[in-house]
């Protein structure tokens, strides 16, 4: 690892300043991607930002019909909120499965979101959940955030401070992994939402997407045996030496009808 | 450049003089001379360097020690009664020689304990899952969830010792 200078800011205005004054500043947040790659010297940040003391990023709470998580929410915690559970199960179910246990204990929302890696599972629930990503400028709509491999819509320096999600009638998370890693080779969220229903597929792309064939034969009958005939094409998906993408494809339907299933 | 990080570890408050990027295992093997945290796979995988951070089981490799500022840390060193009783977790490793080379073991052991806090009476399959995150290449993992099982249930049965350890 190069040297950096640590800075431990007690507020979000304070994060943000030190953010802006840094020659190459970077976000720590649970540090489980982040660390990592600054061992493999992947990267070379003069200054590391911890957001562990910043309150402004804390907590689960209800807001209307939605949920918002605070960007510092370990994954353990996500799993283990009562909150969660109880208002959408489907994203308590993704959060336990996200790496393992000690991982879980220190990898955050917003660090899993801001990092936007391909095969997380995350992206998958902010895209079929409605989600809307909160920084300390503005609100980005889920749709919008990710605009590629490793890539969002967050500007330098821009602090994500939360995620809103809405509620779905019906939602299920379906996740074929890597049995080494943990992560999606591929997953597959569904969610309902009254008539309309939302597809969304992470680990199959360079990024999250959504199947709008499939949303489309689901809001006509939501159950699995409606995708039967929905082909999803391997044009563009990922290919390495766990999965082809014409593998990656076939599995798309194969998470999705496994999803719809466990919406039941 | 470096700061100064106070926590207390195993019971003792400790303060020292570190480098900002010193990785947590680092600083318990080279500063505090507790070698009984292992680094084997250096990249979040294995498991070996699980220790607990206020009670919860984390990879020491991934996380710096400035990030465990003002915390409490458990090794393996601390796990044990100050008469050196051993954990019943600990006690029952060697009951039913839940290792054959021990290098994952310390790793194991600490995870093990954590999942128990959490779900004191694991299955099978749950005490699996649970050690997810420590890898064993002896490939020993037989009599590693058969001494979790058993640990699991001396914890519960309120040995002296694991009242001592935490």
């Amino acid at each position: 690892m190069y040297a950096f200078e640590y800075r431990r800011p007690a507020s979000l205005a304070e994060a943000v300043s030190l953010l802006s004054q840094a020659e190459e500043g970077k976000i720590l947040a649970g540090g489980q991607t982040l660390l990592p790659t600054l061992k493999q010297r992947l990267a070379r940040p003069t200054e590391l930002i911890d957001l562990s003391k910043v309150p402004e990023l804390k907590g689960i709470r209800e807001d209307g019909g939605a949920l918002v998580i605070g960007a510092f929410a370990c994954h353990a915690e996500v799993g283990a909120s009562d909150l969660v559970k109880r208002r959408i199960p489907a994203l308590a179910d993704l959060a336990v499965h996200i790496g393992d246990r000690q991982v879980r204990a220190l990898g955050t929302l917003g660090g899993s979101i801001a990092n936007a890696d391909p095969a997380a599972d995350y992206p998958a629930a902010v895209v079929a959940l409605k989600g809307t990503v909160k920084t300390d400028l503005r609100e980005i709509a889920g749709d919008d955030f990710f605009t590629g491999m490793f890539e969002t819509a967050l500007n330098p320096g821009e602090v994500i401070t939360g995620v809103r999600f809405q509620a779905p009638d019906k939602a299920a998370y379906a996740k074929f992994r890597n049995p080494a890693s943990r992560y999606a080779i591929v997953g597959v969220f569904v969610a309902r939402f009254g008539n309309e229903v939302r597809v969304a597929v992470t680990g199959a792309g360079p990024s999250v997407f959504c199947v709008t064939d499939m949303e489309a034969a689901l809001a006509k009958d939501f159950r699995a045996d409606a995708l039967s005939g929905v082909a999803v094409s391997a044009n563009g998906l990922n290919g390495d030496i766990h999965a082809s993408p014409e593998y990656r494809a076939h599995l798309v339907t194969v998470m999705a009808k496994r999803a719809v299933e466990a919406c039941a | 450049m470096s700061c100064t990080v106070t926590m207390t570890v195993n019971g003792k408050a400790v303060t020292r003089e570190v480098e900002e990027r010193t990785l947590l295992v680092h600083f318990l093997r080279e500063h505090l001379a507790l070698t009984g945290t292992h680094v084997g796979c250096d990249t979040s995988q294995c498991g070996a360097c699980v220790v607990h951070v206020d009670g919860r089981s984390v990879k020491s490799c991934t996380m710096l020690a400035v990030q465990a500022e003002g915390a409490s840390v458990t090794t393996i060193e601390g796990l044990a009664a100050a008469d050196g009783t051993l954990h019943p977790m600990q006690a029952a490793f060697r009951e039913h020689h839940g290792l054959q080379c021990g290098f994952c073991t310390p790793g194991m052991v600490m995870s093990a304990v954590d999942l128990v806090k959490d779900n004191p009476t694991p299955t099978e399959s749950e005490v699996r899952e649970g050690l997810e995150g420590n890898i064993c290449r002896c490939t020993g993992y037989h009599n590693i969830v058969k001494a979790v099982l058993a640990g699991a249930e001396a914890m519960r049965a309120g040995e002296p010792a694991a009242a001592a350890a935490e």
